[in-house]
């Protein structure tokens, strides 16, 4: 067995029991460790398919963003502490059974379906290409989305700050709603 | 480099992992958590975009720069989608989705 395939089953092991465990543990904070974990499997399976650049950014911005940023956001939310009450019983059956379904119909689907690769040669992947693409205006250029991004990116921090900044003396504490 | 490896098996791992997290988005009742599980959703369809450029187009780059504006999408959402659960909290005392019920007041 090849080295890439050893490496293949550990990323996968590790993606699925990890992704598993992030939506059914029940304390919080380790939900979201178990996320940075999905995430820098991820990464070594982008490294794997040689795409050196988006497993970087993987890294930097999926693990080290927003991993940090969700963590952020449960310290200031909840107690580190607290557990969640168990999940209905009715609701959990209902969703693993629509769950399982559509991951068999998948599966099934992909199987039979019988991928043709081209056979045109592989284009290498480095930095320069990279750059190059996302500002080239050619057949083969991406700066259009890539003004899109920035803007939206923009827009987002804009209104990120104007939702969670606080709002007058008046509006700002109020009282417990749903205890009426 | 991905040799040995049929492009089946990076599509299958996608799946299990795209549809654990629409389990989690069902069965979850903390927005927090629910905004982990899409985020293993966006993930499991960046493995797939990748999968798919490298083993059948590998002389173009398509899937590489829609997984990237996939990733760059998804760090706005998670932005705004905390913003939105801090106000919530300081309003309701709580980020559980049942017990926001209100839009306005």
């Amino acid at each position: 067995m090849a080295s890439n395939q050893i490496m293949f089953i550990l990323f996968s092991a590790m993606i699925i029991v990890f992704s598993v465990l992030t939506v059914t543990s029940r304390k919080i904070l380790r939900a979201a460790v178990y996320l940075l974990f999905v995430l820098v499997s991820t990464s070594g399976l982008y490294f794997l398919l040689n795409y050196q650049f988006l497993a970087a950014v993987q890294l930097t911005l999926y693990a080290g963003g927003i991993v940090v940023l969700i963590i952020f956001s449960i310290l200031l939310t909840s107690h580190i502490s607290q557990k969640f009450e168990p999940y209905e019983l009715k609701k959990s059956v209902f969703s693993a059974i629509a769950v399982v379904a559509g991951a068999v119909l998948s599966i099934i689907t992909i199987l039979d379906y019988s991928f043709s690769a081209t056979s045109e040669a592989a284009k290498e992947v480095d930095m320069r290409l990279i750059g190059k693409s996302l500002l080239s205006v050619e057949y083969d250029g991406y700066v259009l989305p890539f003004e899109v991004i920035s803007v939206l990116l923009l827009a987002a921090m804009v209104a990120a700050i104007v939702v969670a900044k606080k709002s007058g003396p008046e509006k700002s504490i109020s009282p417990k709603l749903n205890q009426e | 480099m991905s040799t040995g490896i049929p492009v089946q098996y990076f599509l299958i791992l996608a799946t299990i992992m795209f549809f654990t997290g629409v389990y989690g988005f069902l069965t979850r009742r903390n927005l927090i958590t629910i905004l982990m599980s899409v985020e293993l959703i966006l993930n499991s369809v960046n493995i797939n975009f990748l999968a798919f450029n490298r083993y059948l187009y590998p002389h173009k780059l398509e899937g590489m720069f829609f997984s990237l504006f996939v990733i760059a999408v998804a760090a706005a959402e998670a932005a705004v989608a905390i913003a939105i659960i801090i106000n919530i909290y300081r309003r309701f005392s709580t980020i559980n989705v049942e017990d926001a019920s209100e839009m306005k007041y």
